[in-house]
């Protein structure tokens, strides 16, 4: 209903101003077509989603064992967090020059700065997790005198599993975010590219708007992902008193 | 019978921002084979200290402990700790928390003993489900089959059934019961319930407010079942009431 309300406030707002350059919702919507039926918009949105995917995926790899070992070490905890804390409030945006500098402006540096962005909610959120498991749970383990691969497999990982979902969820919002961003820059494709491009290329404004909308809502739906994910058996316990 | 657990002369005490806090003052107890002894305080005199140093969780500043005559400075499977708040994994199943502490068997072999004692506690049926399907007296349950399934010399309980409602504690005190006549296990019992002491001790210790010594200790001469309204039970019952500090004309 809002949704709708919007859009025909939206609809009547480019009528009455008589715009020549902000398209209405028809605009946007056969620019779409014409983007779909080309296949560009296709490319685009692969592109975007492989760099995430490939930033991201790394991210995850380095940051949950990163977030485990500083959550258990207490040493590798004080020497890594005031890094990390530095790190951590650094813009995306920032590290771009560095990115370009470091790899070039190939989809290296666009998964690069996802990865940048989105390693660090990660290892906060797994470290935390470990952090906060209830030391009952860890007394009893040590009670049952079990190795230390089971301590790991079946108290410590599950325990912190939700805690690293959250992070997860949180780290692939930043990503799309910043992917967006990255391929403003010296990027040929992508959703940014395409959204920079539409506008230098002739005030395509209906493609440019076109372009958020969907970005808008592929983020929704990888949120929705994340979710579901923390719907599952590995997490539910969690939310489940 | 030969002696299963012996406590010298143990001492603690904790350092806060407050000062020094004596907790535990020099504490000596033998505990036979098979012997089951409940500790009876005030709330708050370091029950629970004193339990966690016997058996393993925390090091004494004095004294020792020692299991079948060897020092015992960290806990280990052959005395398990249950405790009031328990810990029972919540992201494991019944099945797979009584099979959590068996080290060295073959997976079919993990399966078949986890079997057996869900069916000894009364778990049957619920092998498969996760602990926040389960009610209170449920997890008291699993957590005590998971102690039981690793085979410990020794149970510490720790205000087990405290948590629980008063009939369902009562029920539980029964399983008990039942369970150890067939397991025979050397059993240390902390609670603030002198009744549930008398029920199911063979001596009961009373400690003094804190810093905690002995008061006084009571064998409990009556055979199981016992009939705790019988006069025997019930002079008992006051006289270690009386021994807490509660004035007889009161009661």
């Amino acid at each position: 209903m809002l949704i709708a309300a919007l859009i025909a406030a939206w609809w009547i707002a480019v009528i009455a101003t008589r715009s020549v350059i902000f398209p209405t919702p028809l605009g946007v919507v056969t620019g779409t077509l014409e983007l779909l039926k080309d296949g560009i918009l296709w490319r685009h949105i692969g592109a975007s989603l492989m760099r995430v995917g490939a930033g991201f995926g790394l991210a995850v790899c380095v940051a949950v064992p990163l977030g485990l070992w500083m959550g258990w070490v207490a040493g590798a905890y004080r020497a890594l967090n005031p890094i990390f804390q530095i790190l951590r409030p650094i813009s995306p945006i920032a590290w771009i020059p560095i990115a370009i500098l470091w790899f070039g402006v190939g989809d290296a540096s666009p998964i690069y700065l996802i990865f940048i962005s989105s390693v660090f909610p990660m290892v906060v959120q797994t470290t935390v997790g470990v952090h906060t498991i209830e030391k009952r749970y860890l007394r009893a383990a040590e009670n049952f005198g079990v190795s230390r691969r089971t301590l790991f497999r079946q108290v410590v990982i599950p325990a912190v599993l939700p805690q690293i979902i959250v992070g997860m969820r949180i780290g692939l919002g930043v990503a799309w975010l910043v992917v967006v961003a990255a391929e403003m820059i010296a990027l040929h494709s992508g959703l940014g590219y395409m959204i920079m491009d539409s506008r230098n290329a002739g005030n395509r404004y209906d493609l440019v708007i076109a372009g958020m909308i969907i970005i808008g809502l592929i983020g929704l739906s990888l949120d929705a992902t994340m979710r579901v994910l923390e719907g599952t058996k590995w997490a539910r316990w969690r939310y489940a008193h | 019978m030969p002696t299963k657990i012996e406590v010298r002369a143990l001492k603690k005490s904790f350092t806060s921002d407050k000062g020094v806090l004596p907790v535990v003052e020099d504490v000596s107890l033998t505990v036979q084979d098979g012997e089951f002894v409940a500790i009876v305080g005030p709330s708050g005199c370091g029950k629970s200290t004193l339990m966690n140093m016997i058996a393993g969780f925390i090091q004494p500043d004095a004294g020792s402990v020692s299991i079948d005559g060897a020092a015992r400075n960290r806990p280990d499977s052959r005395g398990i700790l249950i405790s009031q708040q328990g810990s029972v994994f919540p992201w494991l199943t019944v099945r797979e928390n009584l099979m959590f502490g068996l080290n060295g068997h073959a997976i079919a072999d993990k399966r078949e003993i986890a079997e057996h004692y869900a069916d000894i506690v009364g778990l049957k049926g619920f092998e498969d489900s996760y602990p926040h399907e389960l009610s209170g007296g449920m997890l008291k349950r699993t957590e005590l089959a998971r102690a039981l399934v690793v085979k410990p010399e020794i149970l510490y309980m720790d205000e087990p059934f405290s948590a629980l409602d008063a009939l369902m504690s009562l029920r539980m005190r029964n399983e008990l019961l039942r369970i150890l006549a067939k397991e025979r296990h050397t059993t240390l019992l902390i609670t603030h319930d002198v009744e549930e002491a008398i029920s199911l001790a063979d001596r009961v210790v009373v400690l003094t407010p804190r810093p905690t010594r002995i008061q006084a200790i009571f064998e409990v001469p009556m055979p199981h079942p016992r009939r705790l309204v019988s006069p025997q039970a019930q002079e008992l019952r006051l006289t270690i009431l009386s021994e807490l500090g509660l004035e007889r004309e009161g009661l």
